[in-house]
């Protein structure tokens, strides 16, 4: 085995907020801002780049933080569920998460979630494939994702009215 | 799932990088989009001792056109090359980029890293040797450049040397009168192609010049079809050219019976996803818009 391996210093933005942390460089994304931050809304479903589950928002782009390491976001800012809500307030996603019945388990739903921010970010107004094209990354194993389709129409109507 | 323990280094250019990878010797790999390498260390059928990540170096992410081809810088990913109005001047490039896996798989994922990897059921290749495609390669020694037929050697083997890596990847673009069209036969989105076709020809009115014909995922390199491209060069598309040419796919495909389905199964769909590509291909080749898509299981 390997001798020992030197941790690398990083500084990154998670949910705005500055942190300077020694990571080792095998520890994943997924694993520092659920283990080292506390940030346990993002989670591991397949752990193999498949279900979407730790989706999180690097620089505005939706990647899996289960395959990622978390020195590669040196110098990033990172947005996961936790940054969703403003001032106690849930997000337009989030809402319309829960008014369409876009969940049941809530086990998917941050991955989804942020998938959606990211189409939403750059699309007000998506087209059907556009929606589902956007979230082909996220697996959900309870809803059929009907609800969630129109969990983000919905979302997308209050963002463009916002 | 932790990967074994390894060394990070950060190279501050390509240059740099290839010293850290001929210094630090076999147990050294390289580090792009991570999207094909990082699954590989997690499940430990990867473990390199030391990662030169390479995600940190400006200027490595680009689409240029120049004398009449576009450049694509190597750490540019498949989501920039989807999104790219100079890259859709190739549709079957758009075709390739906007279809592999999953959004968040092509906000990582890259162009140089694809082709070095050189996964049997990886889209890259196919499509791009449908086209004049050039790797460049930056080693100790300078730079040099590599067809794309040549650079792909067989499954997950390239003509790179260890302490080498793709800098760039040029492709010509066709000539006016000419499109082309690639489509996959996928079960989802984040998983590689059942099997894909590519297809780019040169119309003259009604009567094909030229034709290159290569498959995906039957093979374990991208197939190309000489048989299927005779077929078709000099004659219309009438349901005989058209039939020859299927066969012709069919028939030169080599898949493996797996999880995706029977060697019998792809062969066939094989040849269906050539008359679509062929059928997409040839209304793009006289100037019209196109949508074409993945079909999805
Ligand atoms: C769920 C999932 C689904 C996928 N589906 C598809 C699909 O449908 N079609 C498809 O084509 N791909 C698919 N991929 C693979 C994806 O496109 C990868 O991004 C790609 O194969 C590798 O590119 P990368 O930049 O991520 O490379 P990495 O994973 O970083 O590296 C791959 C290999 O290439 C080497 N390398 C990287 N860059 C260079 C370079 N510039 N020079 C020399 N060597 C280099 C590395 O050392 C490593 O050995 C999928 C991946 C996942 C996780
Ligand atoms: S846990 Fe990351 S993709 Fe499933
Ligand atoms: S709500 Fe249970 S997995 Fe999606």
């Amino acid at each position: 085995m390997p001798e020992t391996i030197e941790k690398v210093a990083i500084r990154l933005k998670v949910n705005g907020k500055p942190h300077s942390l020694q990571v080792e460089p095998r520890k994943l994304l997924v694993e520092l801002l659920r283990e080292d931050l506390d940030l346990t809304g993002t989670h591991v479903g397949c752990d193999t780049t498949y279900c979407g589950a730790c989706t999180v928002l690097m620089n505005g782009a939706a990647v899996k933080s289960c395959t990622m390491f978390a020195v590669q976001a040196d110098g990033a800012e990172i947005l996961t569920v936790e940054g969703l809500e403003k001032d106690g307030k849930l997000h337009p996603i989030q809402a319309a998460f829960g008014d369409s019945y876009g969940l049941q388990c809530g086990y998917c739903t941050p991955g989804l979630m942020l998938s959606t921010a990211q189409l939403l970010a750059n699309n007000q107004q998506p087209s059907d494939a556009q929606i589902r094209k956007a979230i082909a990354g996220n697996t959900c194993r309870c809803t059929g994702y009907q609800n969630i389709f129109k969990a983000i129409q919905r979302a997308a109507q209050t963002v463009k009215g916002a | 799932m932790y990967p074994r323990a390894f060394h990070y280094h950060r190279a501050g250019s390509l240059t740099e990088a290839v010293t850290m990878l001929s210094q630090l010797g076999d147990d050294a790999k390289l580090l792009a989009g991570g999207q094909s390498l990082i699954p590989l260390m997690k499940l430990r059928f990867a473990n390199p001792g030391h990662l030169v990540d390479l995600n940190f170096i400006s200027g490595t992410s680009y689409i240029q056109e120049e004398d009449g081809g576009l450049r694509f810088g190597a750490l540019t990913r498949h989501a920039e090359i989807a999104d790219s109005a100079l890259a859709a001047k190739i549709p079957i490039v758009h075709d390739c980029a906007a279809g592999i896996a999953d959004v968040q798989v092509r906000n990582r994922g890259t162009i140089g890293g694809s082709l070095a990897e050189a996964d049997p059921s990886g889209d890259w290749a196919v499509v791009l040797m449908t086209l004049a495609t050039e790797v460049r390669c930056l080693g100790t020694n300078g730079e040099r450049t590599v067809p794309l037929a040549g650079f792909v050697k067989d499954a997950y083997t390239t003509a790179l040397a260890h302490d080498e890596l793709v800098s760039e990847v040029r492709v010509k673009i066709p000539a006016k009168g000419s499109g082309g069209a690639y489509i996959a036969f996928k079960r989802s989105a984040p998983v590689y192609p059942t099997a894909s076709a590519a297809v780019q020809l040169t119309m003259d009115g009604d009567v094909c010049k030229d034709a290159a014909i290569v498959l995906g995922c039957v093979g374990l390199t991208a197939i190309k079809v000489t048989d299927a491209e005779v077929a078709l060069r000099g004659h219309s598309f009438t349901d005989k050219a058209i039939k020859a040419a299927m066969e012709a796919a069919s028939a030169a495909a080599d898949p493996q019976s797996d999880m995706r389905g029977s060697a019998d199964y792809k062969r066939t769909l094989v040849g269906a996803l050539v008359k679509r590509a062929i059928e997409a291909a040839s209304h793009r080749a006289r100037g019209e818009q196109v949508e074409v898509s993945h079909i999805y299981a």
